[in-house]
């Protein structure tokens, strides 16, 4: 895991399912800025493929996906230049 | 951060995956105003997408009651709104589609007189008048106010569409300087319409609406796209802009609103069957 990178922002998306892990990141994301680290949580597997593939057809710099815990994996992605 | 609602987040959640619009391109929509001019054949497709598009405040200025024989393709309204004022029918449709969108209806003619006013309030303006007079007219309004003009006309099995953005492209009368001849053009009533010709051309209203708005893509200016829907056929025309034009070119004659008296002499029962065409122009 990247964990040597800081996180600027975290985003707990437990509960939540495709593609609202993606809709959900990618507001948080708009908002962010560029170069700016976001750290997701999910608890719904698909996400952990789902998720990251989205984020960098967008352009976006996926850091790391990994477990977080009993079925919760964390994404951690860098917001595109 | 977004303001959006978790509901909102659901319904526009496909348009949020775009690329194209994500958050900031929906807040877009959601901020921006639009008037749709005429609640038939056009206008209904081009309302029911913008509504449900989640566009914030969509004008609606028709003067009409729904008739039995609009629904062939005015697919806002529904059998038992016949009788009913086509804004007030155009509303329930809207608000039971989308209740986040506001809906305000102008039950009255645009005419010289309050056509500057009421433009002015809006972002984009959608022309699906069913007659030449209130054509030109909201024409050299948009021209003169600077305000995006999506123009589209329907009649038989022929459409066609163009955008007008003043100041970038030709508008109406670069390509159609003068209305035809009273009687030149056979009406809606005359010459017959096929329904889904009007959904075509309505929607793709929609479209260069909502392009307009969120800043993306090309839009129809300066390109007529012609569909001949018996043969299946889109074609597009370039069109220029035209700098002797009588109200976007550099020596304007038009400087005031002119209206001409183009009334169908055939009138249906109350409904708003009137003349057509622009290049085929019903409604
Ligand atoms: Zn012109």
């Amino acid at each position: 895991m990247a964990h040597d990178v800081p996180i600027d922002r975290e985003l707990d998306l437990k509960g939540e399912v495709c593609p609202y892990t993606f809709v959900k990141s990618k507001l948080v994301l708009e908002t962010m800025k560029p170069g700016e680290v976001l750290r997701v949580i999910v608890d719904h597997e698909p996400a952990t493929g789902n998720v990251p593939r989205s984020m960098e057809s967008e352009g976006h710099r996926v850091l790391s996906v990994g477990p977080a815990g009993e079925r919760t994996w964390e994404i951690i992605v860098r917001k595109k230049e | 951060m977004f303001a959006f609602t978790e509901d909102e987040i659901v319904r526009y959640s496909r348009h949020i995956l775009l690329p194209e619009v994500g958050g900031v391109g929906q807040q877009k929509l959601k901020e921006a105003r639009v008037l749709i001019v005429g609640a038939g054949g056009l206008g209904s497709p081009a309302a029911f997408y913008l509504a449900a598009a989640g566009i914030g405040t969509i004008g609606i200025v028709d003067d009409d009651v729904v008739d039995l024989s609009n629904l062939q393709r005015q697919i806002l309204h529904r059998t038992q709104d016949v009788g009913t004022p086509k804004v007030e029918s155009a509303r329930r449709a809207l608000e039971d589609l989308n209740p986040g969108v506001k809906v305000v209806p102008y039950r009255f003619r645009l005419d010289a007189g309050n056509v500057m006013d009421l433009i002015r309030e809006y972002d984009v303006i959608v022309d699906g008048v069913d007659n030449f007079a209130t054509r030109y007219l909201l024409n050299d309004a948009c021209v003169m106010a600077g305000k995006p003009l999506v123009d589209a006309g329907i009649l038989r099995w022929d459409g066609l569409v163009m955008t007008i953005r003043p100041g970038e492209g030709p508008c109406y009368r670069c390509v159609f300087p003068e209305p035809p001849p009273p009687g030149a053009i056979p009406s809606c009533q005359e010459a017959g319409i096929i329904g889904a010709i009007a959904g075509i051309m309505g929607t793709i209203q929609a479209l260069e609406t909502v392009k307009l708005i969120l800043g993306v893509g090309e839009t129809l200016t300066g390109r007529l796209l012609v569909v001949d829907a018996l043969e299946g056929r889109f074609r597009q025309v370039t069109a220029r802009r035209d700098p002797g034009c009588p109200v976007c070119g550099e020596n304007p004659t038009i400087t005031q609103l002119v209206e001409y008296d183009l009334a169908c002499d055939i009138r249906g029962n109350g409904a708003g069957d009137r003349t057509a065409a622009a290049g085929g122009a019903a409604n």
